[in-house]
């Protein structure tokens, strides 16, 4: 006689091995493809030498002007050289990169938060309520957002890091939401869901604790892709000079410098490095995403 | 047929006049209004005369009168005076205009070249060495922002090289209308359009690429290449015949887009265009052209989707909802 509780626990362990979690499927789809697989080591060191570095470096040497030290090209004490007001420019591109990074983060997460409680709602409820609210999500799909953003940025009072945040995820959730309200319109018809309705689950918990888990493999590709459009989107902005405020440097800052043609040709260690970078930073994390999304559909599937 | 158009068409008229209603309280959420102008040149103007101005330009009328006689008027290709111009709107967008959309025609035209063969190739021989550079390349595209990739085609060619000018739509010394002006141009064109073609093919190739992967296998396919069609026929009378129509379509949505999307690339190449109109009129805080700018490319979004909505139901009556 083999033992019953044994036996389960034999069954559980088999069962996780069918199914392994999506992290597991995601960590295993990244190794097969030696793409994503150096991408994702290139992306740690970018990101840790991004947010370590502006703890060793002093803060004080990125703002200090220092006239006998302007434009020099690069050397050993400034890898890479300085820029107009004698400050190293490596340093601020440390410290350009956390910005970016951090804030690329942050817009990502709300405004993926934004999509998700609009199309969940939408695809929950079904019927007149999502038929008028995706009527009014292709209406915001056709705004210009860009051209949005930059008014709301020179007009609104107290413009801060914050707010800027805010105004990009502001225009930023609407692909996201059309995505989860699709797939939560198919979730609602199956019988989890209406069996949860016939014992009396609340609708909000429905949604946000048994439709979402479900749609989460989704969420976790869309923020991935998102994140790299985001990044690039702020830099883009603060390069226009409608981004970041003066004081916190980004990446974009840093690139600012190539709107004057002087520059652009004569002291390209200023703008060059960033842009370089931004452009790594982009297709790492869409080689990563690429895979992410590849281990969430099991048919695409290299592993 | 004539019923979806007619439903989208007046699908239509309450987005555009909702995007009105929110630029207009934009724009009077923005600072300074034509009293402010008015009295620019003016510090001493007491109370009573800014009060007697205000008056006249009816900045007391209820919202909703202010906001019928601008919409009334902007219908009529009266955007008011820019403050800092010193002359109406219209005025500055006249000779812009032509640029942005001359740019934006262009870039429309080199997507296709450029995407169209690629994504018959990548489609056609799937799995080949071509292919696969195809996808990479499109991996690139998709990955690099736009004005990234306008900087360093910049930096590259115009500055290093030097086989471009930097800036600027045609040389200002040369006469218009002539053989050398037209190559000017041309000259000046070139990298802008590169700057946004080359970056935006994605969308095209992968869908023929997926396309013509579905294609290939369906039925009438088998049937022609059961007849003994050649293959290249089988390509040109069969598949692609499907499979570059909806294509077609998407010309509204493109142009659209580009439309609205070259505001990085007007400033960076300082071509005088809508998009570097918009920067420059915002950061000198000339709101009423920041008005009229965004404006018109919001209802030249909104009418360019319609369009390719109707073409795309005409092309292909799948989509054609009810």
């Amino acid at each position: 006689m083999t033992n019953p509780v044994l036996d389960e626990k034999r069954l559980i362990a088999q069962e996780k091995l069918n199914n392994p979690s999506l992290m597991r499927t995601i960590w295993r789809e990244i190794k097969h493809d030696k793409m994503a697989l150096g991408s994702l080591i290139l992306l740690t060191i970018i990101v840790l030498a991004a947010y370590i570095s502006p703890l060793i470096i002093d803060p004080a040497s990125l703002t200090r002007v220092n006239f006998l030290n302007v434009w020099k090209p690069p050397s050993a004490a400034n890898w890479l050289g300085t820029d107009d007001g004698g400050r190293d420019v490596f340093g601020q591109l440390m410290v350009g990169t956390r910005n970016s990074l951090t804030i690329g983060f942050c817009v990502t997460i709300i405004a993926g938060i934004f999509g998700l409680t609009y199309g969940l709602i939408s695809g929950f409820y079904g019927g007149a309520v999502d038929n008028i609210m995706m009527r009014i999500l292709e209406f915001l799909m056709v705004l210009p957002s860009l051209m949005f953003i930059i008014v709301f940025v020179t007009i609104v009072p107290n413009y801060n890091v914050f707010t800027f945040i805010l105004i990009m995820s502001a225009f930023y959730w609407f692909g996201k939401a059309r995505l989860i309200r699709s797939r939560a319109l198919a979730e609602r018809e199956l019988d989890y869901i209406n069996a949860s309705k016939t014992l009396g689950t609340p609708s909000w918990k429905i949604m946000f604790f048994e439709m979402f888990p479900n749609l989460s493999s989704l969420v976790i590709v869309n923020m991935t892709l998102s994140l790299a459009g985001n990044i690039g989107l702020e830099t883009g902005l603060t390069f226009l000079g409608f981004g970041l405020p003066a004081g916190t440097p980004s990446l974009g800052t840093l690139i600012s410098f190539a709107r004057n043609p002087d520059i652009v040709k004569n002291k390209w260690w200023s703008w060059l490095p960033a842009a370089l970078l931004i452009l790594v930073m982009m297709l790492c994390i869409n080689y990563v995403g690429q895979a992410v999304k590849r281990a969430s559909d099991a048919r695409q599937r290299l592993a | 047929m004539l019923k979806f158009i007619l439903r989208r068409t007046l699908f239509m008229i309450p987005q555009l006049i909702l995007l009105s209603l929110i630029i207009f309280m934009l724009a009077k959420a923005m600072p300074g209004d034509a009293v402010t102008g008015a009295f620019q040149g003016n510090p001493d103007a007491t109370p009573e005369q800014i009060e007697k101005i205000r008056e006249k330009f009816g900045l007391n009328d209820p919202w909703y009168q202010q906001y019928g006689r601008w919409i009334g008027k902007a219908v009529q290709g009266d955007f008011g005076m820019s403050y800092m111009h010193q002359q109406p709107v219209t005025n500055l967008l006249a000779g812009r205009v032509e640029n942005t959309v001359l740019l934006s025609l262009f870039t429309a035209i080199m997507i296709y070249l450029i995407a169209i063969p690629l994504g018959i190739i990548a489609g056609r021989w799937t799995d080949t060495w071509a292919d696969k550079m195809i996808v990479t390349y499109n991996y690139f595209a998709f990955a690099t922002p736009t004005f990234v990739f306008a900087l360093l085609l910049l930096f590259l060619f115009a500055f290093i090289l030097g086989w471009f000018p930097t800036g600027n739509s045609v040389d200002i010394r040369i006469e218009a209308g002539t053989w050398d002006y037209i190559v000017s141009k041309a000259k000046h064109l070139f990298l802008p359009v590169m700057s946004g073609a080359l970056i935006s093919t994605v969308g095209t190739i992968q869908y023929l690429r997926n396309d013509i992967i579905d294609q290939k296998i369906k039925d009438y396919v088998k049937t022609a290449r059961a007849k003994g069609v050649p293959e290249g026929k089988v390509y040109t009378r069969h598949i692609l015949r499907n499979s570059l129509l909806p294509i077609a379509a998407f010309l509204g949505y493109e142009i659209t887009g580009l439309i609205t999307g070259s505001i990085f690339i007007e400033s960076i190449y300082s071509y005088p265009g809508l998009g570097q109109l918009f920067i420059q009129s915002i950061s000198l805080r000339d709101f009423t052209v920041v008005t009229a700018l965004v404006l018109i490319s919001g209802a030249a979004v909104i009418i360019g989707t319609m369009l390719s909505d109707i073409i795309l139901s005409i092309v292909d009556p799948r989509i054609r909802i009810e």
